[in-house]
Parts: C-alpha cells; structure tokens; sequence
C-alpha cells in the first residue's frame, strides 16, 4: 500500500513537498483552508532575485503536485494520536488516518494598522508591500494615483524588530523586498525621488547587495538611515514623514505623495493552532519550535510530524523550496528505513 | 611666527584604550537596557527637545560609551523628562528611567557642568 502523508497548507512548501512525494510514489494530501493553492506567493508579483514571475513558479508547482489529493476551503478539526499513527479529522467530514504528517502553514503578514503611527487604514497615500505587489500585478488600487508621484518612501522593519508590536524578530525578506520594489517603482515613475528609511539594511542572500548597489547607482533611491517615528497629513493631502537621520544625527523629514509599509513576516495563528492540538512547542518568536535550529529543522519532537517553509519562521521562497524536499527526504528515508 | 595659521587643536578622536568603563558599567547593573538600543533614532525623532538643542538618549548612550561624557551632559541638561522616547522605543527601554539613573549615577561633579 502507499503510504499517505497528509501535509498541513498548501503554499509552496506544501505543494514542493507533495510534488516530491508524489514522484518517490507515495500519496500526499493537501488540506487548504483557503479556497486556492499557492499561499502568500500567489500574490506576489516578480520574485528577488532574479524577477521570475510569480505565476510561472506557481503554475510549475501546481502542475507538478496535481495528482496529491487536495482539499481547498478545508480546516483541521481535530487530530489525535493513535498508537504509531494519526487520526485527522477535516472539517468536511473526511478522517484520515497517518503515519506522516507535514505542516506547511506558512506565515502572516504583520497587520500595519496595529502600528497607528505610520496611519495604515488613515490616509490614503499609505499602502504595505503586499498592497504594491496586487498593485503590480492588476493595476488597480485607487490609492495609488499614476499622473502625480514626485515623491514615494518606504518603511522598513513594520511590526519586525519591534517589542511595542511583541515581535522582536528581523522578517528577512523586507529590506530586499523594499529595495526591489523601489526600482520597480523608479522604473514605473523616472521622476520620482524614492527614499528608503531603514535601521540595517540587511541583504544576505545570492545577488541582494547587488540590488543595492544597482538602486544607488542606476537609480539613485536614496537611503536614509532612520527608523520613521510618525506619519501625518498635510492640507494637500500628501504625507509627511518624520525620522532621524541617525548618520546625520538631525532631524529629518520628507513630504510624500505615496509612503509603502514593509509589513513583517510574523507567525501564523493558524499554525499555532494546528500545533496546539498535537502539543506542539512553539518558539519564543511565536513560530513553531524545531526539534532543534541547525541540524534539524525539519523536524518536530514528536514522532512523524515534519515542518517545512515559513511556519517555523521568516524565509524567502528557495529556502522554503530547500526545506520541503529536505523534509520529504526525511520522511523517506524513515519510511524506507522501517521497511 | 606661525605663517600658516595652523593652531593645535585636542583631538576629536574617540580612544576606546583610554575610555574609562566603570561607570557605565555600574549604570549598566541598575539598567541592563542601557545596552540594548539599536540606534534606530525613533526616540530623537519624537523627542520635543531634540530639534532645538540637539538633544538625543540614543546619542547620550553612544557617548557614554565612547568615553565623552561631558558631551553627553551638555546634551541632557534639554531633556525635560517628558517620556516620548519611552513610549516609541522598539527595543522597549525606559529612555526615561535611564536619563534619571545616568543623572544618579554620574557624580554631580560632571553632571553640573
Ligand atoms: C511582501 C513579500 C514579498 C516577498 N517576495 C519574495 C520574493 O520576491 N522572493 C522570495 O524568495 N521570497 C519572497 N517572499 C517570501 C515568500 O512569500 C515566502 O518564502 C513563502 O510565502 C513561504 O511559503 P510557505 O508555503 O511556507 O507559506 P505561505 O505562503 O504562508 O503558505 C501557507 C499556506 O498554508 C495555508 N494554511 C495556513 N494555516 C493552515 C491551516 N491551519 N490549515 C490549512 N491550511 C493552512 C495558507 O492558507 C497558505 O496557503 C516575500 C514575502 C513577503 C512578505
Ligand atoms: S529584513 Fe530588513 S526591513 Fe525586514 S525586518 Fe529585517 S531589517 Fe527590517
Ligand atoms: S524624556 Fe527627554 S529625551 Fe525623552 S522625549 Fe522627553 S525631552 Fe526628549
Ligand atoms: S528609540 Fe530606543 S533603540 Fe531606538 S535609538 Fe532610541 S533608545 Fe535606541
């Protein structure tokens, strides 16, 4: 008999996984509570570092994990242990019952008008990255007016680094992602000054230095070094950023006419949930805890449950991709290794 | 006759093998955040006092440590104790409590300069 794998999300870690599990001829089942696959990527539009469209990553995975079982706009009910397997009950009735279980829940964006300063939800002139990439992708956002666009800023680190917004952790992908929307955007407007407000510009990846080397030469975004400490409204309706420039060590501010908010990467509620029924741990960044960071992070303390992709934490999609077949080898070899 | 007009000036170079650590170290006992700000300047942005005298809790702590307390001193006589700083802090210090413990701390020899 084929050994069924059940995994938990169906966003890229989840659809890689199925995807790999299917070709090493086992019978993975995605449950999705949101009625399509793909998870955050499905929103974006071009990815770091190389622009590849988004879509084209997502209609691969799709393509490549069509023959899993797939449940959409289904949730875990409840899960339980049995002897050395899993009894999951979904919230279409169907039990199933496992060996192998793999959480792919991925994350949430950090909700920027928690952080009433920067005026999310106020002023119409302020919108997140994930607000840009939908802008990107249909052209339609009424917040951003194409005929007047002297000035745009973006906001590092919203509702990362912070402990006023109870997540302490840097997100990882935002001072790449703001940097790489800020030349799409310089593309877009060649007249606009483009200003980015950060604390650390962090860009660890294959090719990120080589975005900040290109947006200060070609296209001259300009770099301040500066946590923004509010945002308000001038008579024109533009908006008006305050921060210090910390290298300057002055006071500093700009008038805008569109301000992006790097949303941060922070923990899944729905994940926690999922965990809190088998007693998983969570970490202290409210992620859940792998058995251990550096050898295994794939792995849960409880026997048969694996993790892969941003459930256990902020991560670009090739590390996401990495993990889901890192987890699927796991599985394998301890599937193969009982046989 | 000195031609050029050059005149010695002290240096304005930061020592750190002449800083003197003890201080800062015993304000450090009473307020361990003393070391954990990460300089993002939120706290001189919303600070009243800052965009008139300078002021500044994230320059005073760089200068504490850097051995130049006179200068931090000049800088802290602005503060109006207010709190504003403590309120946007991401790393979540009390700026506030931290100005009054560096006050205490930092004999009034210095700090009535
Ligand atoms: C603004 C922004 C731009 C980005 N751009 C890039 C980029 O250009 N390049 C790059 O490499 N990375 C980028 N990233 C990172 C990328 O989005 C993540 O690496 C990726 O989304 C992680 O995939 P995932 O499958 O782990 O999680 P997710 O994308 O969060 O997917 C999780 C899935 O699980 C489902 N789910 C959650 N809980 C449950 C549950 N309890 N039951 C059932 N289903 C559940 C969700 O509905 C979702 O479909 C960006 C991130 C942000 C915030
Ligand atoms: S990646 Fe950059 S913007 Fe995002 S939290 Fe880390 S430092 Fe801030
Ligand atoms: S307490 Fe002092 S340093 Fe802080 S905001 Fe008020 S005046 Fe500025
Ligand atoms: S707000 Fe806090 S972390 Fe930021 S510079 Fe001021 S004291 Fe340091």
């Amino acid at each position: 008999m084929k050994e069924i794998i059940v995994i938990i999300g169906g966003g890229i870690a989840g659809l890689e996984a199925a995807s790999q599990l299917l070709k090493l001829g086992y019978s993975p089942i995605i449950v999705e509570k949101s009625d399509h696959l793909g998870g955050h990527v499905s929103r974006w539009n071009k990815l770091f570092p190389d622009m590849t469209p988004a879509q084209d990553l997502l209609s691969e995975l799709i393509m490549s994990s069509k023959d899993a079982n797939i449940f959409l706009n289904t949730a875990i009910s409840s899960m339980n242990r049995l002897k050395d397997s899993y009894n999951i009950m979904l919230s279409n009735g169907i039990s199933i019952i496992t060996k192998y279980i793999l959480i792919t829940t991925g994350f949430r964006l950090f909700d920027a008008s928690k952080k009433e300063e920067y005026g999310y939800g106020v002023y119409d002139q302020v919108i997140t990255n994930a607000d840009l990439e939908h802008w990107f992708n249909n052209g339609n956002d009424g917040r951003i007016d194409n005929s007047q666009m002297n000035a745009i800023g973006f906001v590092h680190c919203v509702g990362s680094r912070d402990e006023k917004a109870r997540n302490t952790q840097c997100s990882k992908v935002c001072c790449i992602t703001a940097i790489k929307q800020a030349i799409e955007l310089k593309e877009r407007f060649p007249d606009a000054q483009i200003y980015c407000f950060y604390m650390d510009l962090r860009l660890f990846g294959k090719k990120f230095e080589d975005f900040y080397i290109k947006a200060q030469k070609d296209f001259g975004i300009h770099f301040i070094r500066g946590r923004v400490s509010e945002v308000s409204e001038n008579i024109e309706g533009k908006v008006i950023v305050k921060a210090e420039d910390t290298l300057a060590g002055k006071p500093i501010k700009v008038t805008l006419d569109l301000l992006v908010l790097m949303s941060g990467m922070v923990c899944n509620p729905d994940s926690t949930r999922t965990a809190g029924m088998m007693a998983l741990p969570i970490d202290s960044d409210g992620f859940l805890k792998s058995s251990d960071n550096v050898f295994h992070i794939t792995s849960s303390p409880k026997q048969g449950i694996y993790y892969a992709g941003a459930c256990t934490g902020p991560k670009t999609v090739p590390e996401t991709l990495a993990e889901a077949r890192s987890a699927v080898l796991e599985i394998h070899s301890h599937i193969i290794g009982k046989e | 006759m000195n031609v050029f007009g050059f005149k010695i000036s002290p240096s304005s170079a930061i020592d750190m093998d002449k800083v003197d650590r003890a201080r800062f170290e015993e304000l450090c006992r009473v307020e361990p955040d003393a070391v954990r700000c990460m300089a993002c300047g939120s706290c001189s942005a919303t600070c009243p006092a800052s965009a008139f005298s300078g002021m500044s809790i994230r320059k005073v702590l760089l200068m504490l440590q850097r051995g130049k307390e006179k200068d931090a001193f000049r800088m802290m006589r602005n503060c109006m104790l207010c709190g504003k700083c403590t309120m946007v802090c991401p790393r979540g210090i009390n700026t506030r409590h931290l100005i009054l413990s560096i006050c205490r701390i930092y004999d009034d020899k210095e700090g009535k300069q």
